[in-house]
């Protein structure tokens, strides 16, 4: 439990060690990075044995840092914070395992990963402002260069493009948090401090602060319409950097709209909900049709995290238990699931056959060639598409009851989506992998099909299954989660917002 | 064997036969990965006669109940349980599903994955027929889509990738509606439990909890919606067709033979006692829906040249008269006992006799595809009865059972439920006769086109049944003998309970 603030330090530490191995060895910053996310990893997992579900924040550093605005590095731990930091252990040993075949500039690659995960730890467990902003800041600067040095398509553009999204959210974060500072004379940027800032200004200067925090956070969750980056970032990035910048990164917004900027002001909030539920419901629907007529297989996946974000924000905007903790569980199976999309296409297939073009694999009898990648794509489709049995289900389910608790017509609006969902994964499944079946259609080879794809790797197998065994497991228990996730919302900090509702 | 997990067992030694091919399927030899299959699909029906065995028809409760809290979160509950509906569907797959598999092994590819997708679709259909909690109900029922779909896509016609997503985006698209109306009910009951819901609903408390204006009613639309479109309710039935036609023949049997049932039973199970006085002031329009299902669909059916679409739109017909009787029964709450207990339980007799002559014929069609070379044209046969009198005579029962030819099983439950509804609805009743009609005209047809005049087309030196495909079809044509002489074997697990249901009519 007290072990947990190591996970940051061990990731930097962990970076370093493999940017000086790598410059001798590629394996050797491998297994540092392997090693590395495996050891916080577990430093998650025996935080989660320890843990004893609670109201509230446990403390786990609080140490002043810059005394003369009210700054202190303050660490602290719930639930909530605890599902993601497994998560994110999780999703980093998988992201690594599918990076196993990076050959150019190994070690800065593992380095500039592990940089981005230590941040990613620190902005979990910050209970103070300015370090998550500050951990979150550090996190920006990796995901640059992950995508524009080991990118493919595009890789310029979708790096800059993700990046000055994520200044941009960043900043419409600070503004908003230095209004309420300022203006409501805080006495620092813990979070109760702020909000306490917050409630002594008027209800106009509430609402912009709230709506600029909101919406800068939001940006990074991929809200509709300033989701365009996320896409376009997640194709263009390597296979491990999308599992992560999709399956975690993406988090940090959803994470951030929980933890900071909900419980600013429940007045501001009631004015915003309907505005950020609608808008939640729209990137829900437009993301899937968008991922329906996609071209490109990994646009697919990049179109579907955003439609899956917006469960997210759904639930949050419901803001009752039930539907914030289907929002958190949602993060959680999205980021596993995402990850497993991600791995197929960039890793498995695109690898093997160098095209994304559906166009393309539609020529190609994928079923046959790579049997264990058409198994996994569909079981990791079918947990997308939120079928019963895959943590999606749980997820998706405990988020359409709250939202019907709060307003029933935008848990109608969103179980279209889960058609929708459906009906593109479906989609790619039939066309990717199951387009040329049937004994008589298989006398013209393609191309590529006369010679063998090489086989699925053993970093691929594993780290696969734990992520299809996350998904499968959760979806049979989601209570393990649930556990955590409820008493967490249980704080005080959360009263005042996620009143009304049976829970 | 504890008695109280008879069901787990019931539901998950198929599943156990699925995993055990799928990671066997390398090291199987042919025959094994043939016979495998078709031996853990048989676990059905045996431990569906031990259930049987164990059941007491006098109990209209639900029996061998099991239930074990599971999601704590959601107050889910592993709650399964068997009453003489379930268990008429439990044999049912029990049946089915053994002969499907065995009749039409031999000429599968990878056959290890045929028989693993095939177990893994009887388990699931298992699991709905048997899970009293909306979650594994759920879970049984959206999972029964994926190997359905990968089975008709993989294994099914020229046309099955249109088909298989067609049917899969149908029935999700209806299951999506059916979700949220499950998630609000539990927004505002907070169970999941279908047995607690319908008590709710008797005592009126639910219609309470749901509160007035337009909400309850779309909650119910939305259950209804998910459900119409599995049966299927016109005009929501334009997926199954093609699905019944590309896909391969066992599955077809299966499709038509068990998966149709999942919906109908949902009606009885969900529907009805959950929703009763929206379908009663919503059983109206349904009855015209139904009727228009029992009259268009056999149209259409005579209208059909493809032997195997015929079959399907005349599975849509039979399955319409289920929900006509029960749609009439809703329409007219308790006034006349005697008609309501006779149309339901023709509703669950026509389930279980509708279910042998359409796999019976699902099969029939197979064989004559298979000597024609995949053609199966009602012009590309004629004088077979000549060349295959032992097919002529088993096909011919089988046709003959589904027109409903007093003798034969498919007489009792059309007869039960025209007696029901008359009494229920004279009007319906009389329009549905117009769907006997047409019935009887493309079935004799069928007979006629293929079976007799000269030999034409492939019913030249047509070759007889051979020993697996009788063993296949005797089955069949036997318990069309048996129920049509003593249909109490089947009505005497059902008649308490349907006394029961016609009593506690709102």
């Amino acid at each position: 439990m007290n072990a947990l603030p190591c996970t940051i330090y061990v990731s930097f530490t962990g970076a370093l060690l493999a940017l000086v191995l790598g410059s001798r060895s590629a394996m050797a910053a491998r297994v540092v990075a392997l090693l590395t996310a495996l050891t916080a990893w577990g430093i998650t997992l025996a935080a989660a044995t320890s843990f004893v579900p609670m109201a509230g924040l446990q403390e786990l550093v609080n140490v002043p840092w810059i005394p003369e605005f009210g700054i202190h590095y303050h660490l602290a731990v719930d639930g909530i914070s605890l599902t993601l930091l497994v998560l994110t252990g999780l999703a980093a040993t998988a992201g690594i395992l599918f990076s196993w075949n990076i050959t150019e500039r190994t070690g800065e690659f593992f380095a500039l990963y592990l940089a981005l995960i230590g941040g990613v730890y620190g902005v979990f467990l910050s209970a103070d402002a300015f370090v998550l902003f500050v951990f979150y800041e550090i996190a920006i600067v990796p995901k640059y260069f992950l995508i524009a040095k080991w990118g493919s398509t595009n890789r310029e553009y979708g790096a800059m493009k993700l990046v000055l999204y994520s200044f941009a959210g960043s900043a419409l974060v600070l503004a908003g948090l230095l209004w309420a500072y300022a203006a409501g004379h805080a006495t620092g940027f813990g979070f109760t401090e702020l909000v306490a800032a917050t409630g002594r200004l008027d209800l106009t200067s509430q609402t912009g602060i709230l709506a600029l925090v909101f919406l800068g956070f939001a940006t990074l969750a991929g809200m509709f319409p300033m989701h365009t980056w996320a896409p376009t970032g997640h194709v263009a990035a390597p296979t491990g950097a999308s599992m992560l910048l999709a399956g975690v990164v993406m988090k940090l917004g959803a994470y951030g709209c929980l933890r900071v900027a909900l419980p600013l002001s429940p007045a501001a909030f009631v004015l915003l909900q309907p505005w950020i539920a609608w808008l939640a419901i729209i990137g829900i629907i437009y993301a899937g049709f968008v991922a329906l007529v996609q071209d490109d297989f990994k646009f697919v996946i990049g179109y579907s995290s955003v439609s899956h974000m917006g469960f997210v924000l759904l639930g949050l905007a419901a803001a009752n238990p039930v539907a914030v903790s289907g929002a958190v569980l949602q993060m959680f199976s999205h980021g596993v699931i995402a990850g497993l999309l991600f791995a197929v296409v960039g890793r498995m297939v695109y690898e093997r056959t160098h095209t994304r073009q559906l166009a393309d694999l539609r020529a190609l009898p994928l079923h046959r060639l790579l049997p264990f990648a058409a198994v996994v794509f569909v079981l990791a489709g079918l947990a997308s598409m939120g079928l019963p049995g895959f943590s999606g289900f749980p997820a998706e389910l405990t988020i359409l009851i709250g939202t019907w608790q709060a307003r029933p017509l935008w848990a109608l609006a969103a179980a279209a989506g889960v058609l929708i969902a459906a009906a593109f994964t479906l989609r790619v499944i039939a066309v990717a992998f199951f387009s040329r079946t049937g004994p008589e259609r298989e006398v013209p080879v393609a191309p590529a099909a006369s010679h063998p794809l090489a086989p699925i790797t053993w970093p691929e197998k594993v780290g696969a299954l734990l992520l299809l065994g996350a998904t499968i497991y959760l979806g049979l228990s989601p209570d393990t989660l649930l556990d955590w996730i409820r008493p967490a919302l249980q704080s005080p900090a959360f009263h005042a917002i996620l009143s009304g509702g049976a829970s | 064997m504890n008695p109280s997990c008879l069901l787990t067992l019931l539901i998950f030694t198929p599943w156990a036969g699925a995993l055990l091919l799928f990671v066997l399927r390398r090291w199987l030899p042919v025959g094994l990965s043939r016979t495998l299959p078709v031996v853990f699909s048989l676990s059905t029906l045996i431990l569906g006669l031990v259930a049987l065995g164990r059941f007491d028809p006098a109990v209209t409760g639900l029996q061998l109940t099991e239930n074990q809290p599971w999601i704590r979160a959601l107050n889910v509950h592993y709650h399964l349980g068997l009453d003489g509906l379930s268990l008429v569907l439990v044999l049912l797959t029990g049946i089915i599903s053994p002969l499907a598999l065995f009749g039409t092994t031999r000429s599968i590819r990878c056959p290890a994955i045929h028989g693993a997708l095939f177990l893994l679709l009887q388990g699931s259909a298992l699991g709905v027929f048997l899970a009293l909690d909306f979650f594994p109900w759920f879970v049984f029922w959206e999972l029964s889509l994926v190997p359905a779909f990968f089975l008709i896509k993989l294994w099914g016609g020229p046309g099955a990738a249109r088909a298989a997503y067609q049917f899969v985006i149908y029935t999700i698209g209806g299951s999506a509606f059916l979700l949220l109306g499950f998630a609000a009910l539990y927004a505002n009951a907070g169970t999941f439990d279908f047995i607690q819901l319908a008590d709710l609903a008797r005592s009126g408390a639910l219609a309470a909890k749901l509160g007035g204006g337009f909400w309850p009613q779309a909650i119910f639309l939305g259950v209804l919606l998910g459900l119409a479109v599995k049966v299927p309710l016109f005009p929501f039935h334009a997926w199954l067709p093609p699905a019944y036609a590309e896909a391969p023949t066992g599955t077809s049997m299966f499709l038509t033979g068990v998966m149709s049932k999942m919906g109908a039973y949902g009606f009885l199970r969900i529907l009805w006692p959950i929703f009763p006085a929206p379908l009663h002031a919503a059983a109206g329009p349904l009855l015209w829906l139904a009727l228009g299902g029992v009259v268009f669909s056999a149209f259409a059916a005579l209208k059909q040249t493809d032997l195997k679409r015929m079959v399907a739109y005349s599975s849509v017909n039979h399955l319409s008269y289920c929900l006509l009787a029960l749609f009439a029964v809703a329409a007219s709450g308790p006034s006349n006992p005697a008609a309501t207990t006779s149309a339901l339980s023709g509703t669950i007799l026509q389930l279980f006799n509708h279910g042998l002559s359409a796999a019976a014929l699902f099969f029939c069609v197979g064989v004559l595809e298979s000597r024609a070379g995949g053609l199966r044209g009602l012009g590309d046969f004629g004088g077979v009865r000549t060349a295959a009198p032992v097919f002529a005579g088993l096909c011919g029962i089988a046709l003959f059972s589904s027109l409903g030819l007093p003798g034969l099983n498919g007489f009792v439950g059309e007869f039960l439920i025209f007696r029901g509804v008359f009494g229920l609805a004279p009007w319906a009743a009389a329009i549905a006769t117009l769907g006997l009609l047409a019935t009887a005209l493309f079935l004799l047809t069928f007979w006629q086109r293929v079976f007799h005049g000269p030999a034409a087309g492939a019913g030249v030196n047509f070759r007889d049944l051979d020993a697996t495909e009788i063993v296949t079809l005797v089955p069949f044509v036997a318990l069309m003998f048996v129920l049509g002489i003593f249909p109490q074997l089947l009505a005497g697990l059902i008649n308490p309970l349907v006394t029961t249901w016609a009593a506690t009519l709102p």
